[in-house]
């Protein structure tokens, strides 16, 4: 027989960081809590996997009506529909996850009946969200072949729009839903903290703006506004499938630092936090 | 002792349970602590997870200094009343919660098994889901895939497994559940109170698939309040009592010591106040009695007493009184009831304001066993006080029938006197048998 392992259990002093070689030993379980998600989500419903569109499609109309035609909100140029659709895209990604994320703790009674890394349970919606938000973006070459829009080689740079979009839903689950299961509050406060988040980036507006309402601080200020990362996600997105703009680095470099701060202390208090969990659930 | 596969030392764990609101006699007052209610839940909330030094009225100690080790191989019991800090072990062991104080060494791949079927999802199939649970308890995808057609064999779904479990019935759900743990192989093994599930039958066979882990060379940890259980599959049990261990040994004296704690506290008659009845009269504490000396020994065929004392509030005479015991099995089927009017007994009057009531039995007609108690007390047709469970009773093994042997316990928990006669057909005055 093998060399036994040894675990020794003792109370956790001082920070914590991300066990990698845990979680990859917990793959199996993160790929069936993952498919589990995916499976049990539309379940027994006639449309299943159709209300990954519906939802922003819907959406998409409701604004198009009151923002591109009521509001007659600049849309850089581009059919308002297809405009507001490509930020939907992320962005109905971005809410969905984090509303997930936030509340995959609370009453969670996995927490006190066995061990595994806790942060799978918030790092889960966060992947098992790619399916709808894949097939939601299958939806944009529809609309763009039927506007006659052709895709350019930006396109290219998706993945890794996608990729921070993960970081930043992630990073931001994982401050949440450490606090919410001590507070409750802050699932409360996420209802219309999510609609100032959508409203604070550029899904129904265009980021271009802010360079015309303020010509002389334009660069600075959209480099500042860049902080917010799902601000260059989301006109990154636009740039990248519709290809009408170039890509606005100086969104995404900042919102890429910002999402990795995020993501980094979001881990930090996280694993802080986590030996409480199954005490306080 | 070969080498240890669990080392705990000085293990301690320390919760925080919520104190009682503070309440407000004037309308001022609760709308003064109504505005203030955010900073003082801020408090409260903040504390769930902070411990300052002087503040532990509502701090409990779920274990304190707890140190004991398992040897590789060994099945252990650990036994306790409702909150004695036995899940709580398991879960600092399996690395759920965190130890506040003291360590704990483990060498081995531990599974632990605090429920059953935990993850299930009504939705998904039968099959889905015994992928997630075994992942969930620590089996990789490879392993259940070859174990597949074992788990399914053993919980009899058949057919069902690609229906969803919503669908199932809970006996189905159960099986199945048990089925995904009992395929578990873990070097170590930690068990809490997961036996007590399904119908008999099913009952009968997870105590054999544990006699089986229990024999292959694992080391288990098993809690449970099925006495006879843990007795069958544990040669040495640890008792908790509030969180420290108060005996650590050989199983059936461990067993001993527990039963005569739990009984001598008078803790499982439970709080007055909340048991059903009108209350003119309650039961004060139950105990067992043998050769005028109170035990919680008693042996099939010998003489038994059980005495319930009591306590009668106000002053109004409790007439036409029906006193009423019943011993049932662990299950709670009842075995044996003595009412006294209806064995002769009539109690025209109680008197006051405290007494005994002494039930005599001659010679105790039940088998080898545990028993649980009951009592209920009823005036003029009321109930006046009910036990549900009055504490547990082992009956050892006695020589009922003076022949100097005694019935195996399995043949059922009732003894009675009775005779053999072999009657041949045709001379009633010939000799037995041919
Ligand atoms: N998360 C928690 N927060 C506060 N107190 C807790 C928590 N978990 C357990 N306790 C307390 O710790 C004590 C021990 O609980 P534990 O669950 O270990 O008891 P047990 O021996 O398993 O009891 P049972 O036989 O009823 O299962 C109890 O008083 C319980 O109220
Ligand atoms: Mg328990």
């Amino acid at each position: 027989m093998s060399q036994p392992r040894t675990i020794v259990i003792a109370p956790k002093r001082g920070f914590q960081l991300i066990d990698w070689r845990e979680l990859w030993a917990y793959r199996d379980l993160i790929y069936f809590l993952v498919r589990r998600d995916v499976k049990v989500r539309y379940v027994q419903s006639v449309l299943g996997f159709l209300w990954a569109i519906i939802r922003p499609l819907s959406t998409m109309v409701v604004f198009t009506v009151v923002f591109g035609r009521l509001a007659e909100i600049p849309s850089d140029g581009i059919p308002y529909p297809i405009f507001s659709y490509a930020a939907l895209v992320p962005w109905t990604y971005f809410s969905s996850s984090l509303t997930a994320a936030t509340g995959s703790l609370v009453g969670n009674n996995l927490l006190s009946k066995v061990y595994f890394p806790r942060l799978i349970i918030p790092l889960n919606p966060v992947l098992s969200n790619l399916v709808d938000f894949a097939i939601a973006l299958s939806m944009v070459g529809v609309i763009m072949a039927f506007y006659g829009i052709a895709p350019t080689a930006a396109i290219a740079f998706l993945p890794f729009l996608v990729l921070l979009m993960m970081l930043t839903a992630s990073g931001l689950g994982m401050w949440l839903s450490a606090m919410a299961i001590q507070y409750r509050d802050v699932k409360f406060m996420l209802g219309f903290l999510s609609s100032i988040l959508m409203y604070a980036a550029p899904v129904v507006w265009p980021a271009s703006l802010i360079a015309d309402k303020f010509p002389e601080h334009g660069a600075t200020l959209r480099l500042l506004y860049g902080i917010y990362p799902m601000a260059g996600v989301i006109e990154g997105f636009r740039a990248a499938l519709i290809g009408a703009r170039p890509m606005p680095w100086d969104l995404i470099v900042p919102g890429a630092i910002s999402a990795l701060v995020i993501w980094l202390s979001g881990a930090l208090y996280f694993r802080q936090r986590e030996r409480f969990f199954a005490d306080i659930f | 002792m070969s080498r240890p596969a669990i080392e705990i030392d000085h293990l301690a764990k320390r919760y925080r349970i919520g104190l009682a609101e503070e309440l407000h006699d004037t309308f001022g007052g609760a709308v003064l602590s109504w505005l203030g209610s955010p900073l003082s839940n801020l408090r409260r909330l903040r504390r769930l997870s902070r411990f300052d030094p002087g503040d532990d009225a509502d701090v409990i100690w779920a274990l304190r200094d707890v140190t004991f080790a398992v040897a590789a191989g060994e099945v252990v019991g650990i036994i306790g009343a409702n909150g004695a800090g036995k899940s709580t072990l398991l879960k600092i062991l399996s690395g759920i919660t965190e130890p506040t104080a003291g360590r704990a060494v483990i060498h081995g791949r531990v599974a632990s098994l605090l429920e059953v079927g935990t993850g299930f999802h009504p939705d998904l199939t039968g099959r889905d889901n015994v992928y997630l649970n075994g992942t969930i308890l620590g089996m990789s995808k490879g392993e259940i895939d070859r174990k597949f057609d074992e788990i399914v064999d053993f919980a009899e779904v058949g057919t069902f497994i690609d229906t969803p479990i919503k669908r199932y019935s809970s006996g189905m759900h159960v099986r199945l559940a048990f089925s995904v743990a009992a395929h578990l192989e873990p070097e170590i093994l930690l068990i809490d109170e997961v036996l007590a599930v399904g119908d008999a039958a099913f009952r009968k066979r997870c105590l054999g698939k544990m006699g089986e882990v229990a024999a292959s060379g694992r080391t288990v940890l098993f809690v449970s309040h099925n006495l006879s259980a843990v007795e069958r599959l544990c040669e040495r049990s640890v008792v908790l009592d509030h969180g420290r261990i108060v005996f650590a040994g050989p199983t059936a004296a461990a067993i001993d010591h527990y039963l005569r704690h739990t009984l001598d506290d008078g803790a499982a008659l439970g709080d007055p106040q909340r048991r059903p009845g009108r209350g003119r009269v309650r039961f004060t504490r139950i105990w067992a009695e043998s050769g005028g000396a109170e035990t919680v020994h008693l042996t099939s065929g010998g003489e038994a007493s059980i005495c319930l004392a009591y306590r009668i509030s106000g002053a109004q005479p409790i007439r036409k009184v029906r006193v009423r015991l019943g011993w049932t099995n662990l299950l709670g089927d009842p075995l044996l009831t003595c009412i006294n009017d209806l064995s002769g007994f009539p109690i025209p009057q109680l008197p006051g304001p405290e007494g005994t009531i002494r039930i005599h039995l001659p010679r105790l007609p039940l088998n080898a066993g545990t028993y649980r108690l009951n009592a209920w007390l009823k005036s003029e047709r009321e109930i006046e006080d009910l036990v549900a469970e009055a504490g547990e009773l082992t009956v050892a093994g006695g020589d009922f029938y003076g022949t100097g042997m005694s019935i195996p316990a399995d043949c059922g928990p009732l003894l009675a006197d009775h005779s053999f006669e072999v009657l041949a057909p045709s001379t009633a005055a010939g000799p037995a048998g041919r």
